[in-house]
């Protein structure tokens, strides 16, 4: 039987500081000039390098390069994924400008690979809004000629800069945003899995290692012995707070209104805590061996989720003695 | 002077769940045994692996669990290739730290959409945005290489079937282009899965089989795609000569995510197609290239060899390369 299984996605804008050289590259596409890094023995790099890789010295000589170049090796995608320049079939290609040593990795539109071969002259498409990313290369295509745009536009992109607001489009970019969203399938372990049928039927069990006889609660490797568990052992679904904290400050997603406590609740018959919310009482009065009891979800409301427990209370029996929870700290 | 030797592998081709521990549990176990060591005779322990691949936080802490940190132990982890974590304990153990060391590397290869994952080991300034899928950064290299005349598609077919036992060639090449002028059968099957290496100092080696490092290497070309010679890899040739490798080895395990990629190594490391070569099984993420050390140490400790030697890559289009020397 296959375990439990559940989609995630994991999205996040990474932003990234540009530095002096890649500051300035991004700024020269944000104004449709692409600018290459010189190296001390001459070659002109595109993208440009940082730092000099034979004398390890700042790279600060930047010169303009065109935007048509010539193809040294090609691939051909027909199902463009997430993210990718193009969302129909097209080329990836390493492309060397004119005028610059080495080749930059992007998109061609071809519209077919048949299109494609090794030598072909392509030219940049630039994205009409641009901001200092290397997006603002919306893709090349092919063609000898300067960009398309620029003939559009009657003026070549380099009299950009004789332009009132040059000065400002010229500045270095300091920060680029990339989101980043990947996808995945995430898979239960078999001990996590009967945790959570268990929990779908009202029910909350651990499992004891065989070495040291603990119980864990939910289930796993114990990390004291490094050995599977084994005996499956019903715990019960009331407990003692072992320590807890005042959650004081809001955050993006927060589902409740601070003040509002999260305990560590060691389940009677377990040997490690479980963190839940403590509701029911003011955060104030929650204190280290209050007894608590979960408050379950509507039953119709169950899954194979730990939400099923909706949150611990207080259960009115007289607090456990510091001793009796002092090992599970 | 051999002064470590490998006593014990083990790996498993399949990982379940996200965090490798439930994996990693009977690795341990199955590699410790062949070592004749119990794991508090540990003194270092080393892993490779990358949160990325599964999307799980910290795994590499997690997976700590199936070791058994009580009382606590020395442990350190590198995002790649377990065969560099091999390379760091190979160096502790000579820095006079450790005397013995276990090193393991653990992926679930499956669990995400690899080709995007690997987007992100990219240039994150003006590559990684674009997210390049890794079978067509792959791709630009094959062409590269077929282009300049190194080999043919039939050759890399060759090597496929190779892999794939009872393949014929013919039915390969007749199978359609995945990313141009890679097939299907170019790219190695991405596996889930985790392995193990166990390393001991002369003194501790003792009477147990053993595969001696004679010599172990790394290197690493440039980061960009257009700054280097895509068909010659370099680091390899580098790693090669500073391990000593020699084109008379017995047998040797390369870790080629792609058929091309086998050819473009065996010219690196100037080694004849004639090689005798340890099967490729799959690409297990993360492990793969420490179970190429770990299966050419088996050829050595079983006596079918008396020199072997293991390659291990990360990184996009073979960036970096190990290279191991082991004798017995």
């Amino acid at each position: 039987m296959d375990t439990l299984s559940a989609p995630l996605t994991i999205a996040f804008d990474y932003t990234r500081s540009l530095g002096p050289v890649l500051g300035r590259f991004m700024a020269g596409l944000r104004e449709r000039r692409v600018l290459g890094g010189r190296t001390s023995d001459g070659r002109v790099h595109v993208p440009p390098l940082e730092y000099d890789p034979v004398t390890l010295t700042p790279v600060t000589d930047l010169v303009e390069v065109s935007p048509t170049g010539t193809v040294v090796t090609w691939t051909w995608t027909d199902h463009p994924r997430e993210g990718q320049p193009l969302d129909r079939p097209f080329g990836w290609a390493l492309i060397r400008l004119d005028g610059a040593d080495t080749a930059l990795l992007h998109a061609v539109d071809a519209g077919s690979a048949e299109v494609m071969r090794t030598g072909m002259r392509v030219r940049i498409r630039w994205a009409v809004d641009r901001t200092g990313h290397i997006n603002d290369i919306e893709c090349f295509e092919p063609g000898d000629g300067p960009p398309a745009q620029d003939a559009r536009d009657g003026q070549p992109a380099q009299t950009a800069r004789d332009g009132p607001q040059a000065q400002t489009a010229r500045e270095p970019v300091t920060i680029m945003t990339t989101p980043i969203r990947l996808h995945y399938r995430h898979t239960t372990s078999a001990e996590e899995d009967g945790y959570l049928r268990a929990l779908a039927d009202g029910r909350i069990i651990g499992q004891r290692c065989p070495a040291c006889r603990k119980v864990y609660v939910p289930p796993r490797v114990c990390p004291a012995c490094g050995i599977a568990p084994d005996e499956v052992v019903p715990v019960a679904d009331r407990g003692t707070v072992t320590t807890f904290c005042v959650v004081n400050v809001p955050f993006a997603g927060q589902r409740l209104t601070p003040p509002y406590v999260v305990a560590q609740v060691l389940l009677d018959g377990a040997d490690i805590p479980v963190p839940h919310l403590i509701l029911g009482v003011p955060a104030e009065a929650v204190r280290m061996g209050l007894r608590v009891a979960a408050v379950w979800r509507d039953r119709s409301a169950w899954a194979t989720t730990p939400e099923n427990i909706d949150h611990f209370e207080p259960s009115g029996e007289p607090d456990a003695p510091y001793e009796s929870f002092a090992e599970h700290l | 002077m051999n002064e470590v030797a490998v006593i014990g592998f083990a790996r498993s081709d399949r990982s379940v769940t996200t965090s490798g521990v439930e994996t990693l549990v009977p690795v341990f176990e199955q590699a410790l045994g062949q070592a004749g060591l119990g794991r508090r005779e540990i003194d270092f322990w080393c892993s490779g692996s990358s949160d990325y691949l599964a999307g799980r936080a910290f795994s590499f802490v997690s997976a700590v669990d199936a070791i058994g940190a009580v009382p606590p132990i020395c442990e350190s982890h590198v995002e790649m290739d377990a065969a560099w974590a091999l390379y760091e304990a190979y160096v502790k153990i000579l820095a006079g730290e450790a005397e013995t060391a276990l090193v393991y590397g653990f992926g679930k290869g499956t669990a995400g959409e690899l080709d995007r994952v690997l987007a992100l080991q990219l240039d994150p300034y003006t590559v990684a945005p674009l997210w390049p899928d890794a079978t067509g950064v792959a791709a630009l290299q094959a062409r590269l290489a077929l282009d300049a005349g190194m080999f043919s598609e039939r050759d890399m077919a060759l090597v496929a079937a190779q892999r794939e036992e009872a393949s014929c060639v013919e039915a390969l090449l007749d199978r359609p282009y995945t990313s141009m002028p890679l097939r299907e059968h170019d790219a190695a099957r991405v596996a889930d899965g985790a392995s193990a290496v166990v390393l001991a100092a002369a003194d501790r080696v003792r009477g147990r089989r053993a595969a001696w490092i004679s010599g172990i290497a790394h290197r690493v070309d440039p980061q960009g795609l257009g700054e280097r010679d895509l068909t010659a890899v370099p680091s390899a040739t580098g790693a090669a000569r500073a391990a000593g490798l020699g084109a008379d080895v017995d047998v040797v395990a390369l870790h080629a995510p792609f058929t091309h990629q086998e050819l473009l190594l065996l010219r690196a490391l100037g080694l004849p197609r004639s090689t005798r070569r340890c099967p490729f099984p799959a690409h297990a993420m993360f492990s793969a290239g420490l179970s190429r050390i770990g299966a050419a140490a088996g050829e050595v400790m079983s006596g079918r060899a008396a020199t072997a030697a293991a390659h291990a890559t990360s990184g996009p289009a073979l960036q970096q390369n190990l290279v191991v020397v082991l004798e017995a």
